[in-house]
C-alpha cells in the first residue's frame, strides 16, 4: 500500500487522467496529456503546474531576517518587501540542506523549500531557532499553482485584480484570483516567465478549474513534474538532489552568484571560501551528447581513458534542437567549455561536449 | 487500452505476431503508454540470431530507459528502419507502423510460451 500524503488538487489530477508517480512523499502527477506535448505548452503558450507538495513555511517576528542570514548563503536582510530571492541553507562543510526562495511580505515571510527536502528543513529550522523567530508549517495544507509560459501573464490578468506587468521578476504581490485572496509571484523553474499562486488549499481546486476552462482555448496546458524536469533542465536550473546535495556544494553546482562572502557568518562559510579560493573542486557542467542516445543520471563520464565523472541529470532537449543534454559532475581539468568528453552508456563510449549553461535562453521580446 | 485479439504477448509487454515462419515483434499499448514520450530506439542487427525472451535491444523516452526483450527466438530478418527517424511512430501506433523486429522463427513451438490477448490483459495494468 502507498502511503503518499495527496495535494489539494489530487482529484483534479485523476479527473485529468495524469499518471500519477510518488514524489517528495506526495502522490504527484509526472505527466497529463505527455511529456512533449506539456513541454511544447509551456514553450509556446502556457502551462499549469501543481507544486502543493513543496514546502510552504511561515516566517514570523523582529529577528527573521538577521537570523536567517546566520543560516543561508545568499542576502536576506537586504531583501526589498515583496522581494524574492534564491538562497541556500548549506551544511558546515559547505554541503546544500536544500536550495530555496525567500518571499518578503509585509508582515511576515514565505520560505519555499523542495518536497523532498522539507521535513529535514522543518527540523533544521527548529533546532536553529533563536530570538524573536516563530515558525509555522503550511506544508501539505496550503498549495502552489504556477502557471508558466509565454502566454501566463495574458492568460493570468483575467483572472486577476491588479495589473500583473507591474509585478518585475522575482516580485511578489497580494492579490485576488477569481476573488480568492492569494500571493501572486513571478517567478518560476521552467526558463519561462510566469507567476507561481500561493493559496489556500481548499481554494486551489476551484481557481484551478477555473484557468484550465478560461484558457484552454489559448493552450493552456495541464503540466507534470517530467515537462518540469525537461523543462528546468533545459534552462540550466539545478535540481536538488542531482546538481546539489549534502556533498555536492553550491560553489561545485556553480551558485557562486548566490553566495555572499561578504556577510559576517553563516553555516558553511569557510568551507565554501576556501573550496572557492582553491579552485581544485570537481563541478557540475552542461553537456550536449553528439548523437541520439541518452545520457541518464549516473552514467560515467570519461576524457579519453581517464573517468572525470558522473552524469547528474540527462535528458532529450526539444527546444535544444531534440539533443540530448546533461548535466554532469567533473573534475576540473575536464570543465572547459568546448572540451570533448565521452559518456559512457550501456558499454559504449559516446561523444560529448562541454557547454555553456543555460541550454535554453527564452527569446526577449 | 487497446489489446489485439490477434496476437501473442510477452510478460515483459512484447506483441508477436506470426505469419507461417516469421514473427513480427513490438511493444503493447499498454509499453508505450508507461514509457511515455518515446525518443530513440536501438534496434539489433539483421542477421543477429537471438534467443527467445533475450535482451535484443533498448528503448529511451524522455523519462526512462527500457530493455526491449524478444518473446520468440530466431534471426532477425528485418528491423524497421523508419522508427529511427520517427521513434513517436511506437507512441501513435505500437501495433501497426510502431513495430520493431521481424525473426524468422527458429522454433514455433516457442510461442506456446506466450500469453493470448485474454490472458495479457490481466497483467497489463500498473
Amino acid at each position: 500500500m502507498t502511503s503518499e500524503r495527496r495535494t489539494a488538487l489530487y482529484d483534479e489530477h485523476l479527473a485529468l487522467h495524469a499518471r500519477m508517480v510518488p514524489f517528495g512523499g506526495f502522490s504527484m502527477p509526472v505527466q497529463y496529456a505527455g511529456i512533449l506535448k506539456e513541454h511544447a505548452a509551456v514553450r509556446q503558450r502556457a502551462g499549469l503546474f501543481d507544486l502543493s507538495h513543496m514546502g510552504q513555511f511561515i516566517l514570523e517576528g523582529d529577528d527573521v531576517a538577521a537570523w536567517a542570514d546566520g543560516l543561508a548563503i545568499n542576502e536576506v536582510a537586504t531583501m526589498k518587501p515583496f522581494q524574492a530571492r534564491y538562497n541556500i541553507f548549506c551544511n558546515p562543510e559547505g554541503g546544500a540542506h536544500d536550495d530555496v526562495i525567500f518571499y518578503r511580505l509585509p508582515d511576515r515571510w514565505l520560505l519555499v523549500v523542495n518536497a523532498s527536502n522539507a521535513d529535514k528543513m522543518w527540523a533544521h529550522l527548529n533546532a536553529q531557532k533563536r530570538g524573536d523567530v516563530r515558525l509555522r508549517s503550511l506544508h501539505g495544507d496550503a498549495a502552489l499553482i504556477a502557471i508558466q509560459g509565454p502566454l501566463a501573464l495574458s492568460m493570468l490578468q483575467k483572472n486577476v485584480d491588479i495589473d500583473l506587468s507591474a509585478i518585475k521578476y522575482y516580485f511578489c504581490a497580494e492579490a485576488r484570483v477569481d476573488g480568492v485572496p492569494v500571493t501572486l509571484a513571478r517567478t518560476g523553474y521552467t526558463g519561462e516567465d510566469g507567476f507561481e499562486i500561493f493559496l489556500p488549499g481548499d481554494r486551489a481546486p476551484a481557481i484551478w478549474r477555473a484557468l484550465l476552462a478560461a484558457h484552454a482555448g489559448e493552450g493552456l496546458e495541464a503540466c507534470g513534474l517530467g515537462a518540469r524536469d525537461v523543462l528546468r533542465l533545459e534552462a540550466g536550473m539545478p535540481l536538488y538532489g542531482h546538481e546539489m546535495t549534502e556533498e555536492i556544494t553550491p560553489v561545485q553546482a556553480g551558485l557562486t552568484w548566490a553566495l555572499k562572502l561578504a556577510k559576517p557568518a553563516f553555516v558553511g562559510k569557510e568551507a565554501l571560501a576556501r573550496q572557492l579560493e582553491e579552485d581544485t573542486f570537481a563541478r557540475i557542467v552542461g553537456l550536449k551528447m553528439g548523437g541520439r542516445v541518452g545520457a541518464r543520471e549516473g552514467y560515467p563520464v570519461f576524457a579519453g581513458e581517464t573517468r572525470v565523472g558522473e552524469i547528474r541529470s540527462g535528458s532529450i532537449a526539444p527546444a535544444v534542437g531534440n539533443a540530448n543534454i546533461a548535466t554532469a559532475l567533473v573534475d576540473r581539468s575536464a570543465a572547459t567549455i568546448g572540451t570533448n568528453l565521452q559518456v559512457e552508456v550501456r558499454g559504449e563510449r559516446h561523444d560529448a561536449a562541454v557547454v555553456a549553461m543555460p541550454f535554453y535562453k527564452r527569446p526577449k521580446v | 487500452m487497446n489489446i489485439p485479439s490477434d496476437l501473442l504477448y510477452s510478460k515483459e509487454h512484447e506483441w508477436a505476431k506470426i505469419e507461417g515462419d516469421i514473427a513480427t515483434i513490438g511493444i503493447t499499448d499498454f509499453a508505450q503508454g508507461s514509457l511515455g514520450d518515446i525518443t530513440f530506439v536501438e534496434l539489433p542487427k539483421v542477421g543477429a540470431k537471438v534467443e527467445q525472451f533475450a535482451n535484443v535491444g533498448v528503448i529511451e523516452s524522455v523519462k526512462t530507459v527500457s530493455d526491449l526483450y524478444t518473446p520468440l527466438g530466431g534471426e532477425i530478418v528485418e528491423v524497421n528502419s523508419a522508427i529511427d527517424a520517427d521513434p513517436a511512430a511506437l507512441n501513435n501506433d505500437p501495433y501497426g507502423a510502431g513495430w520493431l523486429i521481424k525473426i524468422k522463427l527458429a522454433e514455433p513451438a516457442q510461442a506456446k510460451a506466450l500469453l493470448d490477448a485474454a490472458a495479457y490483459t490481466g497483467i497489463a495494468h500498473d
